[in-house]
């Protein structure tokens, strides 16, 4: 039987074993956390609080009137020790909210209500969504309210739980549909009477059987909900891709799933849905795998937001001797770190520590146009012709060659035999083309 | 722990492929024809080999340090570029011309343009293209496998001059006359399937060009027996093999897109089918693949694929 997929993508080393069968631990409450005040995209929040005042666990301290936004809240009970400019792993520094927590401080338990899925309404839904500051946890945070408000001249038919975790050594997802399956669902059909979706299709790499296993046992009475194993490739879990892989249909360039009456939320966001719900919980923690083989015990952890990379660490062990690169995500989207001061924010899916020997800086060498890149690229796009675009700066030609499409998975670049950064170009080229735009207005 | 962590950008993770590794392929590839063309045409063949090895690696290296560039030669690709030079040259050719069109080839072929990957024609047919130009005798004066140079025609020219057709399974094997490498097709294809399985190579253009020169040869052959060769003939005689399997999937001349592909190998084996059948030489994959090296921008600008989600509905 052949799997579902989408066209081109990689076949990767996926190194899943390091942390894909030890169970979520809890890690202890950090003596202090950094919240930074943007962890999404969209508008930056506005600090709720000041220097020296107290706050709780769970309690709102960062907000904006942006639709496309979300609040942030405090992962523990303490003290704000300050409100500025603090390390974040994706933008560098960003006005943060520091705490110190409290030496008594317990970790609260969030009452465990029942949800009446009958009883709430989508506007209920997107309202408590938000105000849980819940965004995207796949590793793009985009704010979750927002993908739950379709216009209404966009219906959509089908809701997909990506599962597919295609990312290699991340096995957040993986644990999380094993342990927390029904919480999931429920999310899931959350979602799916708010956008008021009849369909709902759960999407598992082949590489996860056991989740796959225990997502049909658990939905095996649910006639609009089906699980769906997909081949084990790059990028199987970008939306487009998925979206093709399960229902062929083709998201426009330019466009959003919900133009082809589809939308797409991580598994790990249908729990916190779930959880928001159910027990008022905001989003103030979140499942990280920390993993790779610059790390002494790989391990899947659920963090409170804001614990430094640090204490994470720490608690998977430590860096070993030959650590030589931290990387927030996974090998093939991650962003390397230089400070792990910097805390984890809601879209740190991992924690990945790569060796002296696994890390390759050799220099890049001329394009010998082997076309690999265009062999590879799942989006049809042409990398060579678009770097050499970028590297002779005629930004004009960009354009006809498609490269606003680019997801930037770096499908390109993980095949290059003359080990060209195509994805720094193509990042490059993109941004160059937008400040051209504006400039032209 | 060291004292600094790395920094770079994604993808962190890459395929254990590089470069000089895919030069290096292409070389053992090309073994089995290096020992068969050893094996029939004895130290002829060796001296040729190590000649225009040496002429391009060194020319490349004097080029890059004239040029203030850093050298290069270590990628393996000038020793490749020399190597396809001597295996597309009749054995009798004195060394010095040899030595000459393998500086030719790096020189005119390839570093003019920038170097590795910036050129426009396959270097080592620029090589052969130079010599044909300059000592078209030479480059036509063939000799039999063997020790002596006994004197002796191409299967093509003798089929194009006087109709005498050669054995199947002696252009199969090799033991004919012709440009070095050329003459055993098994020992070709044995490399061949060694790139592509190691997937070095994109079978795109070698099937195209092949079949297209099978499809075009049965045809006139069906139509008028007495006056075109068999296509089998056609397949397994001159440089056909060499020509599709090492020459035409030179990554840097031939197109991008996987279109583009299909379009270059048809466009190819036409190409070898008229010159070969209806023009004034006998053999045509030199130039088919030079010209069709030609066009190679245009396809590529002609055939970008349509990006995801940009068919107009």
């Amino acid at each position: 039987m052949s799997l579902r997929t989408f066209k081109q993508g990689i076949h990767p080393e996926y190194f899943k074993a390091l942390s894909s069968e030890k169970p979520i631990k809890r890690l202890s409450l950090p003596k202090k956390v950094i919240i930074p005040l943007s962890q999404h995209t969209g508008a930056p929040c506005k600090a709720l609080v000041e220097k020296k005042e107290k706050v709780e666990i769970g309690q709102k301290i960062g907000e904006a009137d942006t639709f496309i936004s979300a609040p942030v809240h405090s992962s523990v009970t303490g003290t704000v020790k300050s409100v500025d400019k603090q390390p974040h792993p994706i933008l560098g520094s960003f006005d943060a909210v520091a705490i110190e927590t409290d030496e008594n401080a317990k970790e609260k338990e969030w009452k465990k209500g029942h949800i009446q899925l009958e009883k709430i309404t989508p506007d209920e839904v997107r309202k408590k969504v938000r105000e849980a500051g819940i965004v995207g946890l796949g590793g793009a945070a985009f704010p979750t309210s927002v993908k739950l408000s379709p216009p209404k001249e966009k219906p959509i038919d089908t809701v997909i739980l990506n599962g597919c975790e295609c990312e290699p050594y991340l096995s957040a997802d993986h644990r999380i549909m094993l342990e927390q399956a029904l919480d999931c669902i429920q999310g899931l059909k959350i979602i799916m009477k708010t956008v008021s979706a009849a369909k709902g299709i759960v999407a598992i790499e082949a590489n996860k059987i056991d989740a796959f296993d225990v997502i049909s046992e658990k939905t095996r009475n649910e006639k609009n909900i089906s699980v769906e194993l997909v081949e084990v490739k790059y990028p199987e879990g970008a939306e487009k891709m998925l979206i093709w892989a399960l229902l062929k249909r083709e998201v426009p360039a330019g466009g959003l799933p919900m133009d082809v009456g589809a939308v797409v939320h991580n598994v790990g966001t249908a729990v916190s849905i779930a959880e928001a719900l159910r027990d008022g919980k905001p989003l103030i923690e979140r499942v990280v795998t920390v993993t790779g083989n610059g790390v002494n015990n790989p391990g899947n952890f659920i963090v409170p937001i804001g614990t430094s990379f640090n204490d994470v660490i720490e608690a998977a062990g430590g860096l070993k001797d030959n650590a030589a690169k931290v990387i927030m995500g996974g090998p093939l989207m991650g962003i390397a770190q230089a400070n792990l001061q910097a805390p984890v924010v809601k879209g740190t899916s991992g924690i990945l520590v790569l060796t002296e020997d696994e890390v390759d800086i050799t220099p890049e060498i001329n394009c010998i146009r082997c076309g690999r890149c265009v062999d590879h690229c799942p989006m049809f796009l042409v990398p060579a012709e678009l770097i050499k675009f970028v590297k002779g700066e005629t930004w004009e030609r960009l354009e006809e060659y498609h490269i606003m499409d680019c997801i930037e998975c770096g499908c390109c670049t993980f095949v290059c035999p003359s080990r060209i950064p195509l994805v720094q170009y193509i990042k490059l080229g993109k941004l160059t083309l937008r400040k051209i735009k504006t400039k032209k207005g | 722990m060291r004292e600094k962590l790395i920094l770079s950008i994604s993808p962190h993770q890459k395929e254990k492929v590089d470069t000089p590794k895919v030069m290096r392929g292409v070389i053992y590839a090309l073994m089995p024809a290096v020992i068969a063309s050893i094996y029939f045409f004895k130290v002829k063949a060796f001296l040729l080999i190590v000649v225009c090895i040496t002429g391009a690696v060194v020319s490349e290296a004097i080029f890059q340090k004239l040029r203030r560039k850093p050298v290069t030669v270590y990628d393996g690709s000038a020793l490749l570029t020399g190597l396809l030079l001597a295996l597309v040259l009749p054995p009798s050719l004195p060394l010095w011309a040899a030595f000459l069109g393998a500086v030719m080839a790096i020189v005119l072929g390839k570093q003019i343009y920038g170097g590795l990957g910036q050129n426009i024609f396959n270097p080592a047919l620029i090589g052969r293209a130079f010599l044909m130009a300059a000592f078209p005798v030479m480059l036509t004066t063939w000799v039999k496998p063997g020790f002596d140079a006994i004197s002796a025609a191409t299967p093509l020219s003798v089929f194009k001059f006087d109709h005498g057709v050669t054995s199947t399974l002696f252009l199969f094997v090799g033991n004919t006359g012709g440009s070095l490498g050329e003459t055993s097709a098994i020992a070709l294809i044995i490399g061949a399937i060694f790139l592509l399985v190691k997937k070095y190579m994109d079978w795109r253009i070698p099937f195209t060009y092949i079949g297209t020169v099978a499809v075009l040869s049965s045809i006139l052959f069906l139509i008028k027996p007495a006056q075109y060769a068999s296509p089998l003939f056609h397949l397994f005689a001159g440089g056909l093999m060499l020509g599709a399997l090492f020459m035409a999937t030179d990554p840097a001349t031939t197109p991008i897109t996987k279109k583009g592909r299909y379009m270059f190998g048809v466009g190819c084996g036409i190409l070898v089918v008229i010159i070969r059948n209806w023009g004034g030489l006998p053999e045509g994959v030199m130039y088919s693949i030079l010209l069709m090296n030609a066009f190679t921008p245009l396809i590529n600008r002609y055939t970008i694929p349509v990006q995801f989600g940009g068919r107009k509905k």
